[in-house]
């Protein structure tokens, strides 16, 4: 079997922050009210991480489980533990109503490093980076596509849909232009 | 003459010379200067000439509010029309060109319309241009059209990139006077996040030219030692040379900030739009001042007097030797004190009060300047420049007492305060009779989601015009803001400015009061639109009592300065002609922005590459790389064909067409629409949505399935493959996957909540090849890996395993009538297995082929497609598919729209196949003439075209129409439109114009 291409096959830029695509990541999108029985320990069991809380985001390792709407969460792991990571939710959820689907091929995902990493993104996205605490999934916009992106120590990751990837690494590369700083 | 002076300038730096041209003469000026004072210190007073009767206009002002320095700047791609060079910083190498004169500034044959003043009154269009009706369209409007517009639109792509930026703070605050930064300190200190804006390169305001003394130290040193507190902190941004453009609900604030206008290709972003989102937003925008009206306010030399103030004390310019004062306030004594203090000559002091004292005019007195009490100005005397005044008796009617020769004429009708953010969300204005002019009425501000003031004023656009009543206000108004945003101010003393006492102005709407018409003819209102006191007047007696519609009249207020100095004056003027009270006649609307905003700005980013954003297949790259002559399809961009050689796109088609037919395609299906449906109550869902049953389809099985809205109209359409118990997967159109999915969910969540069903998209997970044609299983074989005969995988059935090491599912689906599969593999390898299609199929034949070849190859078999057959006005029983459409379902949706009684009508069109008598091709769009016209006039029509090709495989012109009562009318004849009048006649045939019996897609 060839190997599994990301969208932009790893491209990146260095202007005044590091703009980085990634992956390709192993994302499932499981979809379940949170008080479905065994929801915990199915999850955990995939991400060793808890259940997210509301707008959270819980990382563990190369895992997290994101919270991304009252009866959804995003699941994410290393590419080439998807299939075992299905059977297990089927397992862990059988006989419960939920929907679990491999999206890891649907998505691209890109890392924004540097200092000023903020500002790459506070020209895209109408949120208040300033009060956006780490751990917290934020579902918005970068211009005119849906992206989802959280914070750590080091910068941001985006996450959008891969069909758009490179109009994205288009917003980034412009936004992170030597030059427009905001000093 | 208009000189630089040889000492002084706060603002410019006579070490940094800088170059620039005006219409192509070289000047030179300092770094520092704005255009304006530049072309001052070069005695360059008359920079443009006016709209309508291409009068002579020289430097009237020292900020935005400039009406008549309207350049051209810069050249080829970096050419911008109508930049005021009142707010244009210098820079080595700018370039400037006059607007609207022809042949030449100096000599412009536009001025005849001056003398023809006489005929070209307020409403002259209006009435001239009326009769006879075709005339406008054909004669008059493409003259004045040509005429019409002051600058020259630029027409090169502009070499300039912008950005915007997201910001969001407690207070925003504008204005980066001593107001605005006081506020700002008082909000800043209690802990909000402030977001401070200045339009200005500087902070401060006119405190430092009008010679402020705050808390015993000058203007200057406070305005330094409050800028660097606020830098220092964390919780403050603050940035210069933006504009707070416009106030919009919730909070919402547009600035513009001009990051690289002076200093053109420096790789900065030109400029920034800030999009701020503020809990309270504190307006500290100053004051205004106003000219007065007197005969000949319009010739070059004639300046507003703080604004001599300004290029005297920021620049050292002089307007001239011997300036002139006209005012009816003791502001403008200042600019005659500044003048003398720098050692020019202020002939005499106009002052319409019949009585002047006060500590600023007993300062002009000791400096030894004449003060003529109850005077104005009968006229100014000059063409090009001012030559000299004629006083009078403000009282009277305009005799002249005696002549006053001088260079320059300093003005002021007192100040209005900038309303306009206020104003922008519906904020509420006061007229103050002491200042005469409109402030904000604190009592009906605009309001904010929860009912509270969204905007607080201060300082002199509060109407405290004075510095120390200015900097009391912003402290009262900055603790306002503070305990609106919820937050306690610290305990601090106030700052307090020197009074400077100043006495009553008095109110002079036009000088002489008692002016005859041929003065009021020469009162200018509006100085870039040409409009005067008599014109108001004019529409007064002709009935306009509206201040909107005289206007749009006269239009007084609608060049690109936006009235800010004409407003009030001419409301003021209709007022008086109408006997009304100016608060009775009110303002005009103000709206956003402020200033002009360049279009680039509100573009941002959006534009070349990131313009809008394309989505891509994982087999874009080979598309590109393999000369696809790609289309639009929703957001995607699909190839349409794959030209070889020197083909044209038709013969491309064709060629992929009939390779198809006899050989192997392969297409890029990726874009198809894919959504997940999953739960114990999916099927019960599905038999909902769709129009057939799919709760009965076996597992592993497809099935076509039609979906329609609740009127019964057709919206979508795909195969449906049942993948286990409980899951089901929905292909649906390209363009339909998001919105069918929203339609799914909206169903979901809003009718059926308590349904146990799930749906996601998973479109973009995949990609999708079609191998379609009489090779296509021996391709698949050729890859190997899974069985794929007809016995294993016979027709409308799918199946999971692997393809060459890929893993895929095996859709045996056909949209062309060949033996046709539909191959899904995870996106992450479709790039790869697209490839080894093509590798394994290069001794099959196999060629790809795109979007138009797919349409023909659907339309030779009569398969619909959604949005040529369909157009949101077509069921399915009219596309011949009630096989498609359950009778036994108790409910879906549509069933109830398609039983009413006009679309269970027999007598609507319908489809059939169309065959042209001659071969030809039908044109696209066209329509079936009956005999006869209707109630219009029109011709009758009986039918239209839907899809119509030129079919490669039959060699001739192929159609499908909807035609009244078609299907019962078959082997008759309808004749079709052509462009160009004539028709063409065909005849109705069956849609499935090839292999009628499905043979092809059964082997």
């Amino acid at each position: 079997m060839s190997e599994a291409i990301s969208a932009l096959g790893g491209a990146s830029y260095q202007g005044f922050a590091a703009i980085r695509e990634i992956g390709p990541l192993g994302m499932i999108s499981l979809r379940a009210k949170p008080d479905v029985p065994g929801l915990g320990a199915a999850i955990k069991a995939v991400t060793g991480t808890a259940v997210p809380d509301r707008r959270r985001i819980l990382t563990k390792g190369d895992a997290a489980a994101g919270w991304m709407s009252p009866d959804e969460y995003l699941l994410i792991l290393p590419y080439a533990g998807v299939g075992a990571a299905l059977a297990s939710l089927s397992d862990a959820l059988k006989g419960q109503h939920h929907l679990a689907v491999d999206v890891s091929d649907a998505r691209a995902v890109f890392r924004i490093e540097g200092d000023t990493a903020y500002q790459v993104l506070m020209k895209l996205a109408p949120v208040d980076l300033a009060t956006l605490p780490e751990g917290e999934l934020r579902r918005s916009r970068t211009a005119q596509v849906a992206a989802a992106f959280w914070k750590d120590n080091k910068g941001y990751t985006v996450v959008c849909f891969r069909s758009v990837a490179e109009y994205v690494m288009g917003l980034l590369t412009h936004s992170a232009m030597e030059g427009s700083q905001i000093d | 003459m208009s000189t630089r002076l040889a000492k002084g300038g706060r603002l410019i730096d006579r070490s940094a010379a800088t170059e620039f041209t005006f219409n192509g003469k070289r000047l030179r000026g300092f770094a520092g200067d704005t255009l304006a004072s530049a072309l001052l210190a070069n005695d360059q007073m008359m920079v443009g000439r006016s709209f309508k009767y291409h009068r002579p206009r020289g430097i009237v002002a020292a900020g935005p509010e400039e009406p008549n320095a309207l350049v051209n700047l810069g050249s080829g791609a970096r050419l911008e029309p109508n930049q005021r060079a009142t707010v244009t910083e210098l820079f080595d190498g700018l370039e400037a060109t006059s607007q609207n004169h022809w042949p030449s500034l100096e000599f412009d044959v536009g001025v005849l319309n001056n003398y023809a003043a006489r005929v070209l009154p307020a409403g002259f269009y209006y009435k001239t241009f009326i009769h006879p009706r075709p005339f406008w369209k054909h004669v008059f409007e493409p003259i004045i059209r040509h005429s019409a517009g002051l600058g020259k639109a630029p027409k090169e792509r502009d070499a300039d990139r912008y950005e915007q930026v997201y910001a969001f703070c407690d207070l925003l605050v504008v204005g980066g006077g001593i107001a605005g930064l006081h506020a700002a300190l008082v909000a800043a200190r209690s802990g909000a996040r402030v977001i401070i804006v200045e339009q200005n390169a500087h902070w401060g305001g006119r405190a430092p030219v009008d010679g402020d003394v705050i808390d015993g130290k000058p203007a200057d040193q406070w305005v330094n030692d409050a800028v660097q507190t606020l830098a220092a902190l964390d919780n403050v941004t603050m940035r210069v040379r933006t504009v707070g453009a416009g106030v919009y609900d919730h909070g919402y604030v547009l600035a513009d900030e001009r990051v690289a206008d002076h200093t053109p290709g420096d790789g900065r972003p030109k400029h920034r739009l800030w999009r701020i989102r503020a809990g309270k937003i504190l307006t500290a925008t100053g004051a205004i001042e106003r000219p007065l009206s007197f005969a000949g306010n319009d010739i070059p030399g004639v300046m507003l007097a703080a604004s001599v103030r300004d290029y005297v004390v920021n620049h050292a310019v002089s307007p001239g030797d011997r300036t002139v004062v006209v005012t009816n306030n003791d502001d403008a004594y200042r600019t005659a004190i500044a003048l003398k203090e720098a050692g020019l000559e202020v002939p005499c002091i106009i002052d319409a009060r019949s009585s002047v004292t006060g500590e600023l005019p007993a300062r002009a007195r000791a400096l030894g300047i004449r003060i003529a009490e109850g005077r104005g100005v009968a006229k100014v005397k000059g063409g090009k420049r001012v030559t000299g005044v004629s006083l009078c008796l403000q009282a009277g009617e305009g005799a002249v007492l005696e002549d006053i020769a001088c260079d320059a004429v300093a003005m002021s009708g007192g100040w209005s305060p900038v309303v306009h953010l206020w104003s922008h969300c519906g904020g509420k204005l006061v007229w103050d009779t002491d200042y005469a002019h409109f402030r904000p009425d604190a009592t009906r501000p605009p309001l904010n989601h929860d009912g509270t003031a969204m905007v607080i004023v201060a300082g002199a656009a509060n109407g405290a015009l004075r510095a120390d009543a200015a900097l009391a206000d912003a402290d009262a108004q900055g603790h306002v803001a503070v305990s609106a945003l919820g937050r306690k101010a610290k305990k601090a003393a106030a700052p307090v400015a020197a009074t400077v006492t100043e006495s009553a102005m008095e109110a002079v709407w036009i000088m002489p009061q008692g002016a005859p018409i041929p003065l009021k003819a020469k009162m200018w209102l509006d100085y870039q639109n040409d409009v005067k006191v008599s014109d108001v007047q004019l529409a007064a007696r002709e009935g306009y009592e509206s201040v909107e519609h005289t206007k749009r009249y006269t239009t007084l207020g609608m060049a690109t300065d936006q009235g800010k100095l004409s407003n009030v004056n001419g409301l003021a003027v209709l007022a008086n002609a109408l006997n009304e009270d100016i608060p009775q006649v009110g303002t005009t609307t103000f709206r956003p922005p402020y200033t002009p905003v360049t279009l680039g700005a509100l573009a941002g980013e959006a534009r070349g590459e990131i313009f809008q954003p394309l989505r891509r297949t994982p087999m874009h790259g080979w598309h590109q790389a393999n000369g696809a002559y790609f289309e639009p399809v929703g957001l995607w961009r699909r190839p349409y064909c794959f030209p070889r050689g020197g083909e044209s796109h038709d013969q491309a088609v064709a060629r992929e067409v009939l390779n198809t037919r006899a050989n192997v395609g392969l297409l890029d299906a990726s874009t198809l629409g894919k959504l997940i449906v999953k739960g114990p109550d999916a099927g019960r869902f599905l038999d909902m949505m769709y129009t057939g049953v799919l709760s009965t389809l076996p597992v592993g099985k497809c099935r076509y399935g039609l979906m329609c809205n609740e009127n019964g109209f057709l919206s979508d359409d795909g195969v449906v493959a049942r993948i286990n118990e409980d899951t089901w997967l929905c292909h649906t159109t390209s363009g339909g996957a998001d919105r069918i999915h929203a339609h799914m969910e909206d169903w979901l969540q809003c009718e059926w909540w308590d349904w146990q069903v799930y749906v996601a998209n998973v479109t973009e997970q995949y990609a999708q090849v079609a191998v379609v044609g009489p090779n296509a299983r021996k391709l698949l074989e050729k890859l190997g890996g899974m069985d794929v005969s007809k016995e294993t995988l016979p027709f409308m059935q799918w199946a999971d395993g692997t393809l060459a090491g890929f893993p895929v599912r095996v859709y045996r689906i056909s949209f062309s009538g060949e033996l046709s599969y539909e191959i899904a593999v995870p996106a992450s390898h479709g790039a790869a297995f697209w490839a080894a299609c093509h590798a394994a199929g290069a001794e099959l034949g196999a060629m790809p082929y795109g979007t138009e070849a797919l349409h023909i190859m659907r339309a030779e078999k009569g398969f619909i497609m959604i949005g040529d057959e369909t157009d949101g006005t077509v069921i399915p029983q009219d596309l011949g598919l009630s096989w498609a459409v359950s009778k036994k379902k108790a409910d879906f949706l549509g069933k109830r729209g398609q039983e009413r009684s006009y679309l269970a009508n027999p007598e609507r069109w319908k489809l059939v196949g169309l065959e042209t008598l001659d071969g030809s091709v039908i044109p696209d769009g066209a329509y079936a003439v009956a005999p006869g016209s209707n109630a219009n006039g029109q011709r009758n029509t009986e039918g239209r075209v839907t899809s119509t090709y030129y079919s490669p495989t039959l060699k001739r012109g192929i159609a499908m129409g909807l035609i009244h009562r078609g299907p019962d009318r078959m082997g008759e004849t309808v004749e079709f439109t052509r462009i160009g009048g004539d028709t063409v006649k065909a005849r109705i045939v069956d849609p499935v114009f090839f292999d009628k019996d499905g043979e092809k897609q059964n082997v």
